[in-house]
């Protein structure tokens, strides 16, 4: 979710196997560089794949540019490397955001073969997708400061996960301005 | 020395660790007709000679100064299908990499790209060395740059920099007129000037060929009514 120049990046944290609960601690959300963040829901070796092969490709990027991946930039790396499977694709829905020139905050998602979609104000992934596309619809506003939109961001979060059976156990928030990164832990229903 | 007997193959060394072949591409390139480029505050500027080898040549199909995107361009000393080819190549990776990242590509990573093919073929078999030596002019996010790229495959960046016949000449003359806060139109002067010190024959906007980029990064190679004005105001 966009805020002012700032945004917000939020995932539950329930590993599962269909009603088999896994783990209740699963990292989602993983930092390709200070400003630019991914989050992969779906296929859990697909999303671990392809988040190395990501990485990969940005550190290659950084080695032979000397400069960091603009989140534009790696939105469409993304989705060329999800192309690039179309006909056996990767069973992951990523959601990029990031800072990118004069901390202008981007955000985008895409299905599973690549096809970008960008938005101004928020994006959502994953099996709550339904539930989160209502709550956040409901509870933005523009031009958020960080500490306002965490809440925001929180409490979407929280009650479309819980009207999911799949999704939940716990959020994990990022808000990220020019200057620093604030990781919370949400406790909610555990279940 | 014993080097005569090494410059069969292109993929043996020499006795006195040279690549034979690679000498004598630089040869090819030293008898091209010159070519120059010259790196201003606020742009770059490349040009040549465009000596046809008859009056009877339509001189508007040949052009030797190509640009490779939007931002970058280049031109060369030495054999022209080579250049040809390398152009061609070179366009392609950079709209390989546009469609990769949605992004212009950078000069540097052109050029290096660039230089890597032409590394290719002084390291693989059956294969000569590309007889020319490219400058390719840029304007991206850091700037203006110019690139000399050699059929070795090694690369330079330079402020300003001649090829082919006349080099020395050119270079000495650039050495004394260079200065770092140049502007575009000063750049184009010198550029001529340079040109003219070599020339045969009456130097016309017909006989050489400029291309230039500036601050609104678009590369484009000057008609020679535009080379006619810069010349009237050279005299």
């Amino acid at each position: 979710m966009v805020g002012k120049n700032c945004f917000a990046i939020a995932s539950d944290r329930r590993l599962g196997v269909q009603l088999q609960t896994i783990a209740t601690d699963f990292q989602r959300i993983s930092k390709i560089h200070d400003r630019v963040f991914l989050g992969l829901s779906g296929l859990a070796t697909d999303a671990q794949t392809l988040y190395q092969r990501l990485v990969f490709r940005h550190k290659l990027y950084q080695l032979r540019e000397e400069r960091d991946m603009k989140p534009e930039t790696f939105a469409n790396l993304v989705s060329a490397l999800l192309y690039e499977k179309r006909f056996g694709p990767y069973f992951c829905q990523p959601v990029i955001a990031g800072l990118g020139d004069e901390d202008k905050p981007f955000i985008c998602t895409m299905d599973s073969i690549g096809a970008k979609e960008l938005a101004k104000d928020f994006v959502v992934a994953g099996t709550a997708s339904e539930s989160l596309y209502g709550a956040c619809e409901s509870m933005f506003k523009e031009d958020m400061e960080p500490e306002e939109l965490f809440e925001t961001v929180s409490q979407a979060l929280l009650s479309s996960v819980d009207r999911d059976c799949l999704s939940g156990w716990g959020g994990h928030v990022y808000v990220v301005t020019p200057t620093e990164v604030k990781e919370r832990i949400l406790k909610g229903r555990m279940d | 020395m014993g080097d005569s007997q090494y410059s069969f193959s292109l993929t043996t060394f020499s006795p006195s660790g040279k690549l034979v072949q690679i000498e004598h591409a630089l040869t090819a390139v030293g008898s091209g007709q010159t070519s120059l480029g010259i790196k201003a505050a606020n742009g770059v500027v490349i040009a040549t000679e465009k000596k046809l080898p008859s009056i009877l040549v339509d001189e508007t199909s040949v052009q030797k100064i190509q640009c490779l995107t939007p931002n970058i361009g280049v031109v060369y000393s030495g054999m022209g299908p080579d250049f040809r080819v390398l152009v061609r190549k070179s366009r392609k990776q950079a709209e390989q990499y546009h469609r990769l990242y949605k992004e212009p590509i950078p000069v540097t990573q052109l050029v290096r790209e660039t230089a890597a093919v032409m590394q290719e073929f002084t390291q693989s078999g059956g294969v000569r060395p590309f007889g020319v030596s490219l400058l390719v002019a840029g304007y991206d996010d850091n700037g203006p740059q110019l690139y000399q790229l050699d059929p070795s495959g090694s690369y330079f960046s330079w402020k300003a920099s001649a090829m082919g016949k006349n080099v020395s000449n050119a270079k000495t003359f650039l050495e004394k007129r260079y200065t770092d806060d140049m502007e575009l139109d000063d750049a184009v002067h010198t550029a001529i000037l340079t040109l003219k010190e070599g020339f045969e024959g009456q130097i016309s906007g017909k006989n050489i060929e400029i291309g230039i980029i500036g601050t609104d990064k678009k590369f484009w190679v000057l008609t020679p009514a535009e080379i006619d004005d810069y010349l009237a105001e050279v005299e």
